[in-house]
């Protein structure tokens, strides 16, 4: 009965983000489409980090490498052959490249499962060590992977960046993925290997007692976010267009860190709501960085305004959490389906 | 029966200059209740350590023989190979998934157990609902025979230190242990849980067919449940025999009294 229930109210929410995305794309401007694009990527971004830092409790500062590589991916596959030609004027694209163009959902796939891949490539040698470590291995991979895509002119048009990439994402896609990755992850935590996760998290030495492998699960946590923040970052590439090295800086890590904090770590819920709140606020904070013209004075704009309003807002929203005034009554909170 | 369930030989664990353990020696045999006592800081809960693999013995060996038959060396496998062989433990300063509901930690339990992989998890494959169902009806199950069916949505930190402790037994029995290792399981209980620990521990000792080794410091549990106790006093073996001869040998009256 309960469980029918349930069901019912996924299916409405299903329906009325149909809806909601139908009417959107018919009546709103492309600034405001774009925003709810936005929205649905950070959706997949915040929990995606979630599901790494937040469920399974290991400190990753990674993803805006992750997205890199995602982004990277989905450019280089979709772009027509043409446009490729274009774009690598300095120096030819490697030629095993040079005539693919793949549709759009076989490259998210690649983006995805090159990432993951990625992830367990360098996640496995520190996931064995504490957590401190993968912090540091994660954080020299995102820096290292722009200094490597700056360099590699054959395959990534180096700093140029490329141009052009189809913008085959719309709202059907961004809101698409993160309703495969709210599934997702919902369904993983219900079931056993999640919970596992949240043994993990809440203490190592009692999971290890009970059996639960350490090791196996920290990469396995790690490889489906990697995975996740891959096709994100394959995304945000469908929507902007163009991608260069530096989009991908440690500030992008930071927002998503954003999301997930004040979302709550191990919370679905929160971060879908976070994921949209933030991505809307920092959209509408945009004038902070542009210069204003109050009448009688003019501020110069300073860049990066906004995300200091932002970190103060963090800050005084930990504060609050601490203090428990944001803190939700308890077993009401809508964390992860349970049993 | 051929070889003991348990055979610790020679066991010496060392921590820099700490000897916490030295040449140790004791067997346990299938379906006994075996107690380790001692004085604080003796070296008992190092010998569970040393048991379920959490540290790796300076010297000596552990063998463990879930059946009789066949016979694995402990020493060297890491702490969930040694669960999923069949021993499992409770913690003397409770390690239970604070954050958790009660049922989560007892199913979490199950886990070592479940056959399906991660993708029929997340798509709920027929095979995996019905594996899922039976174990949380196993974990339910577990949780009525600790009285805690009323308290299973609850988060494990919510719950009053004895509930928290006879939830650790139960979530060790979710991985169906051959072997399980009771760390000091009346520590901060009242007489009458004590009793019905006592109570508790013979039930599930029958039902599900174990053998208990059993560290505590409350004697009346381990003269009356013990068939066969050990002691040990800062890191060496003074005393093995059955509850009447302990209660009888000097060295332990001794060591309990603090004398030297
Ligand atoms: N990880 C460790 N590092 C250093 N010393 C330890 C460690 N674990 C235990 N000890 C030392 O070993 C001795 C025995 O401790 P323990 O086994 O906990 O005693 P008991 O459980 O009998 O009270 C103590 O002196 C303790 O300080
Ligand atoms: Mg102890």
């Amino acid at each position: 009965m309960r469980e029918k229930n349930k069901r019912h109210v996924t299916l409405l929410i299903l329906a009325l983000t149909i809806l909601g995305l139908f009417l959107a794309n018919r009546f709103l401007d492309p600034y405001k489409v774009r925003v709810i694009n936005l929205s649905g990527i950070y959706v997949t971004l915040g929990l995606s980090m979630n599901l790494i830092n937040g469920m399974t409790g290991m400190f990753s500062l990674g993803h805006a490498g992750f997205m890199a590589v995602g982004a990277y991916t989905v450019g280089i596959l979709t772009m027509p052959i043409t446009m490729k030609e274009m774009n690598f004027f300095m120096q030819p694209i490697v030629p095993f490249l040079a005539n693919v163009e793949w549709g759009f959902l076989p490259a998210l796939i690649a983006a995805g499962l090159i990432s993951a891949l990625l992830g367990v490539l360098i996640g496995a040698p520190v996931l064995r060590l504490t957590d401190d470590y993968l912090a540091i291995a994660t954080l020299g991979f995102a820096e290292i992977i722009r200094v490597v895509f700056t360099n590699t002119q054959s395959l990534t048009n180096g700093a140029l960046g490329l141009k052009g990439i189809p913008n085959y994402t719309n709202t059907w896609w961004s809101w698409g993925v993160a309703l495969v990755t709210i599934w997702f992850i919902s369904y993983l935590m219900r079931g056993t290997y999640g919970k596992a996760f949240l043994a993990v998290r809440e203490d190592e030495v009692a999971a290890r007692a009970m059996g639960i492998n350490l090791f196996k699960h920290k990469v396995m946590s790690f490889a489906f976010g990697c995975f996740f923040a891959g096709v994100a970052g394959g995304l945000m590439a469908g929507l902007l267009g163009t991608i260069d090295p530096n989009m991908f800086r440690i500030t992008l890590t930071f927002n998503i860190l954003l999301i997930v904090v004040l979302g709550g770590l191990g919370k679905i819920g929160g971060t879908i709501i976070a994921a949209v709140i933030v991505t809307a606020g920092m959209e509408t904070l945009r004038f902070l960085d542009e210069s204003m013209d109050l009448g009688f004075v003019q501020i110069k704009g300073i860049p990066g305004m906004r995300m200091v309003v932002f970190s103060i807002i963090l800050i005084v929203a930990v504060i609050l959490r601490e203090k428990g005034l944001l803190r939700r009554p308890k077993g009401r909170e809508f964390t992860y389906v349970k049993n | 029966m051929n070889s003991p369930m348990l055979k610790i030989e020679n066991l010496v664990m060392r921590f820099g200059g700490v000897v916490a353990c030295n040449d140790f020696t004791a067997e346990i045999k299938e379906g006994q209740i075996v107690g380790l006592i001692g004085p604080n800081g003796a070296g008992k809960t190092t010998i569970f350590n040393v048991v379920t693999g959490v540290y790796k013995p300076t010297a000596g060996q552990i063998l463990f023989s879930p059946n009789g038959i066949e016979q694995h060396q402990l020493t060297g496998l890491s702490p969930d190979k040694i669960a999923k062989l069949g021993v499992c433990r409770t913690f003397q300063n409770i390690r239970l998934f604070g954050e958790l509901t009660v049922l989560e930690n007892v199913f979490i339990g199950n886990h070592l157990r479940v056959k399906s992989d991660v993708f029929s998890t997340v798509l709920r494959l027929p095979h995996y609902v019905a594996e899922e169902k039976r174990l949380y009806e196993k974990s339910l199950y577990l949780l009525e025979k600790i009285g805690l069916q009323d308290t299973k949505d609850e988060k494990a930190s919510s719950l009053p230190y004895g509930m928290q402790r006879r939830l650790e037994i139960a979530r060790a029995l979710a991985t169906d242990p051959r072997l399980l290792l009771l760390d000091e399981p009346a520590a901060g209980m009242n007489p009458q849980e004590t009793r019905e620990l006592i109570e508790f521990i013979r039930e599930i000792k029958d039902e599900f067919d174990l053998t208990i080794f059993l560290i505590e410091h409350h004697m009346e549990v381990i003269m009356e449940i013990s068939e066969k106790i050990y002691v040990l006093d800062h890191g060496v073996l003074i005393a093995q025999g059955n509850p009447s001869e302990i209660q009888r040998n000097e060295k332990v009256v001794e060591a309990y009294l603090g004398v030297g």
